[in-house]
């Protein structure tokens, strides 16, 4: 217990959701959801609209690259900051080259290429694994205040 | 409306009704022969890279159908999220509101008409 204060700091988890994605319809129920989590917290507009554009374009994205995938909704806790995890998990072909995808304007789509680097600017944090044939995981955090 | 299209966005459109509305508007331009396209998204909170290439398209489709859109009512928190996306809508006209929205598509409009005015005038007088 002593040397408890040693350890870094990992957010707590104080409340999950999991929703699938696997059409189009199902984004804007998802959508709101996420806007559920946040209003919860007390999210600021501005933040909020920000965290459900990025999670709007993450979601797209699962849907167009990978037919789909799961979610999951995550109210966290670090210090005193409360904030909004988003985990999409996908099965789709995975991205050969993240360092090329994370770049304005690269796509391999027909879309402008947007998506990821636009998403990251919009949140907190950002982490995105890939596997090429076994799928890809992006992960945003939203601080209440950040 | 007389020559205006005026189109109130009511929900969050999810992709096949924005589809729907983009091919309608251009659609209905050409029945109408309507100068000018209003859109009002006031009560749309959310406008990522999919609806902002939507109404960027209705904006281009009605521009070579000789109409002239305007975007009115965005909320502040969107426009920031647009921005920071790296999204800034270029080419489309922006108002504050529909009031706004109707005098900028008339003076538009009417700068179109007054030019046409004017080139007449002067080779009549001559």
């Amino acid at each position: 217990m002593e040397k408890n204060w040693m350890k870094p700091i990992t957010p707590t988890v104080l409340n999950k959701d999991k929703l699938s994605v696997f059409k189009e319809q199902d984004v804007v129920p998802f959508r709101n959801r996420v806007k559920e989590y946040a209003t919860r917290i007390g999210m600021g507009l501005v933040n909020q609209t920000k965290l459900i554009t990025a999670a709007s374009e993450l979601v797209r994205n699962m849907l167009r690259y990978a037919d789909g995938g799961e979610t999951l909704i995550e109210v966290i806790s670090k210090g005193r900051e409360n904030g909004i995890r988003l985990t999409f998990t996908d099965k789709g072909p995975g991205i050969a080259n993240i360092e090329q995808a994370m770049k304005d304007g690269f796509t391999t789509g027909k879309s402008l290429g947007l998506g990821l680097p636009g998403t990251k600017r919009l949140v907190s944090e950002f982490d995105i694994k890939s596997v090429v044939g076994k799928g890809t995981t992006v992960t945003v955090v939203k601080w209440k205040n950040g | 409306m007389g020559q205006f299209l005026l189109v109130t966005i009511q929900i969050d459109l999810y992709d096949r009704l924005a589809l729907n509305l983009e091919a309608d508007l251009v659609q209905m331009v050409s029945k109408t022969g309507a100068r000018g396209v209003l859109i009002d998204i006031s009560v749309v909170s959310i406008v990522d890279s999919f609806m902002g290439r939507i109404i960027g398209n209705i904006a281009n489709m009605s521009k070579i159908m000789d109409a002239e859109t305007v975007v009115v009512g965005m909320q502040p928190a969107v426009a920031i999220t647009l921005i920071e996306l790296g999204l800034p809508l270029t080419g489309v006209h922006t108002a504050l509101d529909v009031e706004k929205g109707m005098e900028l598509l008339r003076k538009k409009i009417l700068v179109d008409g007054e030019e046409l005015d004017e080139t007449y005038n002067t080779d009549s007088t001559e």
